[in-house]
């Protein structure tokens, strides 16, 4: 009995036990809506969505899009990163989605149109995520202008601005740039023969390690080093940052640099791997910065715990396109995700509720003895 | 140029009441990031309305009940804030880019529900509603006179007297300044945020049907209202959150706005040859340029955006 | 028959998680009488207050009104039973006018319209009949305290209270104004009020009050008759023991000019008005200089501007021989300097970060802390912190490792001086360094400024507290109005004359 309230004290297990509570609920709330569009197939369509690749009754078949998941959460993990790492100083990066788009806009222009190779289109991404996100630590640091505003806006320009470029490197005939395996094969991320792992699925590669690498380094970053105790101190409380010394400015600008650089990596993890093209007439930002707020909160904040939050909000949004499409629409995973956010937004709460619940048995077996 | 006053007109009108919303909601001591969502809920509600109101309705009874409509499912949907934010002391960035992000998604999922349950060929995201959208607009020599603009002078006078003239304004206010002032001579602060949100939920909601009909052809719910409820925040900051600044804000704001429905109607600006992205992006770019200029001596109600605990004095 | 009590508290007890705050507590207020409730900070006044107030419940005990048993759930019943309360921290909205703070909560409307018309008439013959002088049009932020004080005065008698409570109302007032204060006190209850007057000074209780309750440590000690005791009798009463007031500190002759401010200009960030006026002193090695002054009269901006916490428009400072004027504030504190500051949640402590990791705020990127590829050495940060822990006596729940928002004030206070201290800085300046703790803490961190002081250090301490200014340093400054306008050895001066200057009615010209 005892071993057993110790553990629930313990922070690594609350932040757990929160986010299977967000995803439980999350998923309970998505089946309710599915019941009231149509009762028949909501279970099976919630189960689609809980699926994802599973539905596939093929071992290979599974294992392919196991993978097509995979190539999806790597994006996905890096923009949670940059949400997760601007969120540690206090920064409320949404501005992530906006730096994606021009880490998209920056590695396909290079790769297609300047044709350099894999290395260098990443380099720009990463360059061009992080001028998107310096531009909103300058606005924040020297104008005190609100980062989630300012990051909208920033999401609005920069998707207008990609769209706008990369219509010069856009087939004829439709909206999509052109297929990287054919205009631009040099700029293909190494494949480092993972594919075969995943019965040879061609967009599996180095994307995968690498973001995982990229979040144990985040990691070991903000617990182990002088800069993470300085970013993480502004975050708490900026006055006392400034008064030890600490530059706060300059770390706030730095921290969006990073988001940024982050984000837009995330973007030539995608858009490199050759698994999608960009479709100049987008007329809304990709839904993966995004994403990543959810996954982000999800992970509890913390950035191996991301890695398995991305997982798992990858998992349910590729698990919508497996829903019947006669009676439902793949937007029921967008929809699970986004009640998951809104559900983080208690976490404080229900720890603030499991402690004070703690407390109270713990002074009742105190007063009983 | 007739056409330029017209969307100039239209779309700050729509800025004005989404920004007044925030204010509300702001003077009450809440943060609302969530009116993008709240818009597009407000939207959905209004065009559900019209898509099942027969085309005979008269043109009165028309508006009025999408109007209705509309700023039902608006202050319904702030319960959503209201509730996170006031009771249960949640982040209020969080709860309000959640509600973003589940606004577009539920409205997204409702309309094509409803399309593929009428016919299972439509998977498409938008309500027909176009011929009973007629009944919000008149056609006064050439200028699309269009309801919502009345509505909005009438919201903008109704925000300025119930704010600076009433007890509930000037509770409300105090509420969001100095919440502990407030309680202490016995006015409910929870019941004043929520009385804040809602009214945010209230113009929001009229804001985002007074958008999506301002359009010409029937609204992509997919798409959201494209970052306007940030758009109106923007309007709210620079009009340092009191209505009379507002509407001046958002006639500047509407202008660049209805500049990028409208630029090719003038040939001077069609012979610079640039690109209509640059026309798009030009809203998004004043108002940071506009954030830059103002925010650093912003007139914000102190206490916004802090939960208010009772406990703790 | 004719009840005595306007209001009694019988035997009231309040706990909360860890402490019982209110031990069974009695007070009882006769009509017309101004009764003084005295006690040190955490005695457990406030939170009687707030029980009479409403915001609290008791466990157990009553409360009669006129003899009679009430219920009071929230403030507006006790604003229904004419109970009212001006807070120490002043429950004003700032941007609101004066006259829309009194209404607030009790407006005049018709049909949820305002009738301030109405509403100034009544405020307007309060003020003459109680002399409360006020303009009613004018913003509660561009008002001196003493006024927005007045404005929370007529807050109660516009809803016509009958009981007034005073939560320590003179601590930020000058001299000056407390006596007008003790004056308007003495009216009201002239007039039939009855006045509770909450505060732990006690020659201004043996001047205003009829009677006392004592509270100590949550516990009723006794209620006495001013007319029957004396201030070592309160003084017994409130600390449990005889106190040693004094500071003791032997001569010293100031050694070399360690802080040099020339001129120094500093803009306010609440007015257009400069908050610091071409301000010159020096601090030497060995001495201790009081900036002493009412709050608001620029000292804090004065302190951010020294320690780099904001710019300076004008002027030049020195430390050490080292002009420091535009130095980052990284720079200052190598240079030697330490600051304990006036806010310590604001400034001095990262509250969720632990006790090991504020400890070493200051130092973190010294090689001890960091190593060259900016890892942090947890191992010496340890003993580092198990160290200061150890010699500054900081006491807490899990040592090293305990979250600081965890610990008490004093505790807090502690871990702020001994990093500050451990600094080994050439010039330490203490901005109100006692502020909100108990005596024992209080005689500790003077003790501490003393030892600097004796080690050939430079202090310079900030202070509203007029016990504190003329006990502890060497020299005392005056601040008014953003400028110093006095010079004083402590030894040769008296409170009253201290009084003039902070309240601008006398000024030197001083080049200290």
């Amino acid at each position: 009995m005892k071993e057993k309230r110790n553990l629930l004290k313990n922070g690594t297990v609350q932040t757990l036990l929160t986010s299977l509570i967000c995803i439980v609920l999350g998923m309970v709330i998505g089946f309710i809506v599915l019941l009231f569009i149509n009762p028949s197939g909501a279970g099976e369509a919630i189960l689609s969505v809980a699926k994802n690749f599973l539905t596939y009754k093929s071992g290979p078949m599974q294992l392919k899009y196991l993978g097509n998941t995979l190539v999806k959460t790597a994006p996905l993990l890096m923009c949670s990163l940059s949400v997760l790492f601007s969120y540690k100083v206090g920064l409320f990066n949404i501005g992530a989605a906006g730096q994606y788009v021009v880490g998209a806009c920056a590695c396909l222009y290079a790769a297609l149109a300047w044709h350099l190779s894999w290395l260098p289109c990443m380099l720009l991404a990463i360059a061009a995520g992080a001028v998107f996100g310096a531009l909103s630590g300058i606005l924040k640091a020297y104008f005190n202008v609100n980062e989630v505003i300012s990051g909208i806006m920033l999401n609005w320009i920069g998707l207008y601005t990609t769209n706008m470029v990369l219509s010069n490197v856009k087939e004829t005939a439709s909206p999509y740039t052109y297929q990287l395996s054919a205009a631009g094969e040099q700029a293909l991320l190494p494949t480092l023969g993972l594919g075969a792992l995943f019965n040879k699925n061609q967009y599996v590669g180095l994307a995968i390690p690498l973001s995982i690498i990229v979040a144990v380094i985040v990691w070991v970053v903000l617990t182990k080093t002088r800069f993470g105790y300085e970013l993480k101190a502004t975050g708490y409380n900026k006055n006392a940052a400034k008064y030890s010394g600490m530059a706060e400015k300059r770390n706030i600008i730095l921290t969006l640099i990073i988001g940024g650089a982050l984000a837009g990596m995330g973007a030539s993890f995608l858009y490199q791997s050759g698994y999608e093209q960009w479709q100049c007439t987008y007329s809304s930002v990709p839904s993966m910065g995004f994403n990543g707020i959810a996954a982000a909160f999800l992970g509890g904040l913390n950035p191996i715990g991301t890695i398995f939050s991305s997982f798992f909000i990858q998992h349910i949004t590729a698990g919508g396109a497996y829903v019947d499409k006669s009676m439902y629409c793949s937007q029921i995973s967008d929809l699970i995700s986004s009640i998951i956010v809104y559900l983080c937004g208690f976490v404080g709460f229900l720890k603030f509720a499991m402690n004070s619940y703690i407390e109270k048995k713990e002074a009742k077996k105190g007063g009983n003895e | 140029m007739l056409l330029l006053i017209q969307y100039t007109i239209l779309f700050a009108s729509i800025l004005i009441l989404v920004a007044l919303g925030g204010c509300f909601s702001e003077h009450s001591g809440v943060i609302n990031l969530g009116l993008e969502g709240i818009m597009v809920i407000g939207a959905l509600g209004g065009a559900l309305m019209m898509h099942y109101l027969p085309g005979s309705t008269s043109a009165f009874l028309m508006v009025l009940l999408v109007v209705l409509a509309s700023i039902t499912a608006g202050a319904l949907y702030s319960v959503l804030l209201a509730v996170a934010a006031i009771h249960f002391k949640a982040d209020q960035t969080i709860v309000g880019t959640a509600m973003n992000m589940l606004g577009t998604a539920a409205a997204t999922v409702i309309v094509k529900a409803i399309n593929t349950a009428e016919n299972p060929d439509d998977v498409s995201a938008t309500l027909q509603y176009v011929e009973e959208k007629a009944a919000f607009v008149k056609n006064i020599k050439g200028f699309e006179f269009n309801w919502f603009m009345v509505l909005t002078v009438v919201a903008l006078i109704l925000s300025y007297i119930v704010l600076y003239k009433t007890k509930f304004g000037l509770r409300l206010m105090a509420c969001g300044e100095h919440p502990q002032a407030a309680d202490s001579v016995g006015i409910n602060v929870y019941k004043m945020r929520w009385a804040g949100v809602l009214i945010s939920g209230v113009l929001g909601g009229l804001g985002g049907i007074a958008y999506i009909t301002a359009g010409v052809s029937a609204w992509k719910f997919e798409y959201g209202v494209a970052g306007f409820g940030f758009l109106a925040l923007a309007v709210m900051i620079f009009g340092q959150w009191k209505p009379t600044r507002i509407a001046l804000a958002a006639l500047l704001f509407g202008l660049f706005r209805a500049l990028s429905n409208v630029y090719f109607g003038f040939d001077f600006l069609v012979r610079l040859n640039i690109p209509s992205g640059v026309y798009n992006m030009l809203p998004y770019i004043i108002s940071l340029v506009v954030l830059a200029f103002t925010s650093k001596h912003s007139r914000a109600p102190k206490s916004e955006g802090i939960p208010y605990d009772k406990g703790s004095r | 028959m004719e009840q005595p009590y306007a209001i009694e508290m019988l035997n009231i007890t309040k706990k909360f998680p860890g402490i019982v705050a209110n031990d069974n507590i009695t007070l009882q207020l006769k009509k017309g009488e101004i009764h003084a409730l005295l006690g040190e900070n955490g005695a457990g006044k406030s939170t009687l207050m707030s029980v009479l107030f409403g915001l609290y419940q008791p466990e157990e005990g009553i409360i009669k009104k006129d003899g009679k048993t009430v219920k009071i759930n929230n403030p507006n019943d006790a604003n229904d039973l004419g109970i009212g309360m001006v807070h120490q921290h002043f429950k004003l909205v700032e941007c609101f006018t004066v006259l829309d703070n009194i209404i607030l909560g009790v407006e005049p409307n018709q049909f949820g319209f305002l009738k301030k018309a109405e509403a100034r008439k009544k405020v307007m013959e309060l003020s003459e009949k109680y002399g409360l002088h006020i303009d009613p049009d004018a913003l509660i932020e561009d008002i001196t305290v003493g006024m927005q004080q007045r404005t929370e005065i007529l807050k109660m008698l516009y809803r016509d209270n009958e009981i007034l409570i005073f939560d320590e109302p003179t601590a930020v007032l000058t001299p000056q104004e407390i006596a007008e204060l003790m004056q308007i006190m003495k009216n009201l209850a002239a007039e039939g009020k009855s006045i509770l007057f909450i505060s732990h000074k006690l020659s201004e209780i043996m001047n205003v009050a009829d009677r006392c309750s004592v509270l100590r440590k949550g516990k009723y000690i006794g209620t006495v008759s001013i007319a029957d005791t004396t201030v070592e009798e309160l003084s017994a009463m409130m600390v449990g023991r005889n106190v040693n007031f004094h500071v003791e500190k032997e001569d010293k002759v100031p050694g070399d000019v360690v802080l040099d401010i020339e001129d120094l200009t500093v803009a306010s960030n609440l007015h257009k008005n400069d908050a610091v006026k071409n301000v010159s002193f020096k601090v030497h090695a060995g001495e201790i200089v009081c900036i002493a002054g009412i709050d608001g009269n620029g000292q804090t901006e004065l302190i951010h501007a020294l320690t780099g916490l904001i710019p300076s428009v004008g002027g030049k400072i020195s430390l050490c021989g080292q002009d420091i004027t535009h130095a980052s504030i990284r720079k200052r504190n190598n240079l030697g300097m330490a600051h304990i500051p006036e806010d310590r949640h604001k400034f001095g402590l990262i509250l969720d970060y632990s006790l090991e990791e504020n400890l070493i705020l200051k130092r973190y990127f010294e090689p001890e802390f960091t190593n060259k590829a900016g890892f942090l050495n947890r191992i010496n940060i340890r003993s580092y912190a198990e160290k200061l822990i150890e010699a500054y006596d900081v006491r807490s729940g899990q040592g090293a490792i305990t979250t600081a928002r965890s610990m008490s004030g004093g505790n807090q206070q502690k871990a702020i001086i001994a990093r500050e201290i451990d600094l080994n800085p050439e010039l330490l300046i203490a901005v109100q360094p006692t502020r909100g703790l108990d005596v024992g803490a209080i005689e500790y961190i003077h003790k501490q400024l003393v030892a600097q002081r004796d080690a050939g250090k430079a202090v310079l301490l900030v202070s509203l507290e007029l016990d504190e200014v003329v006990d502890v340093p060497d020299r005392i400054l005056v601040m008014h109005q953003g400028e110093i306008v006095g010079e004083f050895d402590p030894k040769k001066t008296t409170e009253e004359e201290l009084g003039l200057y902070m309240a601008g009615a006398k000024k030197d010209k001083v080049t200290a």
